[in-house]
């Protein structure tokens, strides 16, 4: 392969055009028409990232007699502290506002008779929301100063000394490698997924709740070039239909379904606070006690609620609709089954990811982050991506001004495309890439706590995991490419490894268990607040991942790097 | 979860490559549409919304229950129709309306 090699300049670069970075780059138009932003985007902004197949509900939202702070004391409570408050606040405080803006852009809200949204429960209100994705492309593709190159994987950040002046990658359907310079970077790759053995792991091994075209690029990235980390023990399990991983939120808020075991128990309350954790937590112990299949109990509801429920997942999990129309058994005759997913690590919804100041900024100087992304503020969902993407948007804009383009060491840039087309010349590698990918799935899942084991882990099956990963990357480096396409393949398993190496590390260093199932640290099989009451944070440095715990952040302080 | 692709529908116009999230459809020498892997589908129906041929059809993998049902869309006036043709040949519609702000 003979890489064309494209130098590109631009104000402000965001890397992920998805949900956060959509928002953000269509933020900094409206703000600023005269600074240019460039999004590089992996697959195409109409459909790609988590929303391509469409949402039926704002998760985050503050509705009538809710307040910011309730909705902090909600997700403080459901993730047991260890949560930046400065970033949900913040957060909270722009939901209702972004709320808006997405509306006006022409998501359709459901109302009431009085033109009041409807509520779907205590946070969330009702949306048409197949077409939320095109919706947000349309509305930078309506920008004059966002030029969009769609179909192009970036690869790394170009740091220069302890800054981030721009990123590499190459195109997933040409020969042209990027080098793309910017006053400014925000990443906003979304989460990881495909790290752990999938719950199909054959034919529909795709078939996940978390987009398996999100890898964790954005974290690998930022590992790479020594940002610092945060929480990513804290990973995430989607309790979800099972099969199709389609949500469950809809069919439990919208029928008030609720969990059975195969006796036809309630088994929810018998294992306390119903947190997100427990509901994975007590429904991996009803199968362990032989229990299982668990269920939603949907038999018995009116028809009407059930073609309500066929339609609805049409908005955001087809797959499900189909199942039901397939079977040709809806669920008024027979219950929705459920299963845990594979770990995933998703800032999103719980708190793994980029540790950032206040402002969104990471330990990088020019590197912001907004999304599924950045780590320390769960219960995000899109409208908190859309939230913590303006605020990256707005300190990317107070960043630049008055600054110049950085001139780069065009060495560096010969060392990264020759480590690239490494990759092409590679002789008769004796593995694929897609037997690597295996391997380090069936790595995680038997010794970090995948599906197998119940979630759980300890400290000899780290070590063990921790050992294999290392020869899974010198193994890489020796995969070939074909065309452009498998290298974006090689570099995805690349970019997985590196995140759970870090994960490794961090699942090891909070010696305690405080999330049942998210963390099910098997040698400490209890919750430690008198230790374990601060974040576990992360640096890659000189091949090492070297662990920083830090003390809460509260509500009312704004965070400022400072070591 | 997949996707298979009618070759006699298919006119090569490439919009479902270009929409994929997963970059996994190409488009052969003789200017049809196929997918690299259907193992690696995702199951997100943005190919099935984004061609106006009816020519890719959505399926259940065997190994999640799939009972050989398809699926697929067709676009009109703003109206999505969602069809469902069952392996005993009946078939099923559903109309879905974007702009509806009543019912979901
Ligand atoms: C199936 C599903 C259903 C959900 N349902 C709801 C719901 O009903 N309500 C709700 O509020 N929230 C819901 N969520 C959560 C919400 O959708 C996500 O939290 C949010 O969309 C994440 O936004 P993001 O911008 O961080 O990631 P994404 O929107 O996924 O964007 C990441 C983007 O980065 C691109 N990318 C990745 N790597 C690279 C690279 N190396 N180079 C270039 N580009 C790259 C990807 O292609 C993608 O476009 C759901 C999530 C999923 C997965
Ligand atoms: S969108 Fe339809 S007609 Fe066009 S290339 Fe794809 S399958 Fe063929
Ligand atoms: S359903 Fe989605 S993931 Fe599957 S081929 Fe179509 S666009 Fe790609």
């Amino acid at each position: 392969m003979n890489f064309e090699v494209k130098m590109l300049k631009t104000d402000v670069l965001i890397i992920g055009g998805g949900t956060a970075g959509c928002f953000a780059a269509v933020t900094i138009a409206e703000k600023a028409p005269n600074v240019s932003v460039l999004i590089a985007e992996k697959a195409n902004i109409k459909r790609s990232g988590c929303l391509a197949a469409g949402v039926n509900a704002l998760n985050a939202y503050i509705t009538e007699g809710e307040t910011p702070e309730t909705y902090l004391q909600y997700v403080k409570e459901d993730y047991e502290n260890i949560v930046r408050e400065d970033l949900v606040y913040t957060m909270a405080l722009r939901l209702n506002e972004v709320t808006k803006k997405i509306e006006d852009m022409g998501l359709v809200i459901l109302k009431d008779s009085n033109g009041k949204y409807l509520a779907r429960g205590k946070r969330n209100i009702k949306i048409n929301g197949e077409n939320i994705k095109p919706i947000l492309a349309k509305a930078v593709e309506s920008k004059k100063n966002i030029r969009v190159l769609n179909h192009v994987n970036i690869i790394d950040y170009i740091v220069k000394g302890s800054k981030v002046i721009g990123a590499h990658g190459f195109s997933i359907n040409s020969n042209v490698f990027y080098i793309i310079i910017a006053k400014a970077v925000i990443c906003a790759t979304g989460g990881a997924a495909g790290l752990y053995r999938p719950n199909n792991p054959g034919f529909s091994r795709h078939k996940m709740w978390y987009p398996p075209f999100n890898v964790g690029s954005g974290y690998a990235m930022g590992i790479r070039a020594g940002c610092e980390m945060t929480s990513y023990e804290v990973r995430f399990i989607a309790l979800r239909c099972k099969d199709t991983l389609a949500p469950t939120g809809t069919i439990a808020q919208e029928v008030k379904a609720e969990f059975i075991n195969s006796k036809g128990e309630y088994y929810e309350k018998r294992y306390g606070r119903p947190t997100t954790y427990n509901r994975v937590f007590s429904t991996v112990e009803e199968m362990k006690a032989g229990r299982g299949p668990c269920y939603l109990k949907t038999v018995g509801i009116s028809k009407e609620d059930e073609q309500r429920l066929i339609k609805a997942y049409l908005h955001m999990a087809p797959s499900q609709t189909l199942k039901w129309i397939d079977s040709g058994r809806g669920p008024s005759v027979e219950n929705v089954e459920i299963e845990g997913s594979e770990p995933y690590i998703v800032g999103g919804h719980s708190a793994s990811g980029y540790w950032v100041d206040t402002k969104r900024q990471t330990t990088l100087k020019g590197l912001f982050a907004a999304g599924d992304v950045v780590g320390g503020c769960p219960h995000k969902y899109v409208t908190g991506c859309f939230a913590e993407a303006e605020i990256a948007a707005n300190s990317a804009l107070k960043y630049i001004k008055d600054k110049e383009f950085e001139t780069i060491d065009i060495s560096s840039i010969e060392q990264k495309l020759n480590e690239v087309q490494r990759f092409f010349t590679n002789t008769s590698p004796l593995y694929t890439t897609e037997e690597l990918e295996e391997a380090m799935q069936k790595v995680m899942d038997v010794y970090a706590g995948g599906i197998s084991t119940g979630y759980a882990y300890n400290l000899k099956g780290l070590q063990v995991a921790k050992e294999r990963i290392d020869e899974l990357f010198t193994l890489a480096q020796r995969l070939r490419a074909e065309d452009t396409y498998q290298l974006m393949k090689i570099y995805e398993l690349i970019d997985r490894l590196y995140v759970c190496k870090v994960l490794l590390h961090h699942l090891e260093a909070r010696k305690e268990t405080r999330w049942r199932a998210f963390q099910e640290f098997v040698d400490y099989p209890y919750k430690d607040d008198e230790n374990f009451l601060k974040y576990v944070n992360s640096r890659f440095e000189n091949g090492q991942v070297k662990i920083i715990f830090r003390s809460l952040v509260k509500k009312d302080e704004v965070y400022e790097h400072k070591d | 979860m997949s996707i298979r692709i009618d070759r006699q529908r298919c006119i090569g116009c490439g919009k479902c490559a270009e929409i994929c999230p997963g970059n996994l459809i190409v488009i052969d020498e003789d200017k049809k549409a196929f997918i690299r892997d259907p193992r690696d589908c995702w199951g997100c129906a943005a190919c099935v919304k984004e061609c106006t041929f009816q020519a890719i059809q959505y399926f259940l993998g065997a190994d999640i229950g799939g009972k050989g049902t398809i699926m697929y869309v067709k676009k009109e006036n703003n109206l999505l129709y969602w069809f469902f043709k069952k392996p005993n040949g009946e078939k099923e519609v559903i109309v879905q309306n974007p702009n509806d702000n009543t019912t979901y």
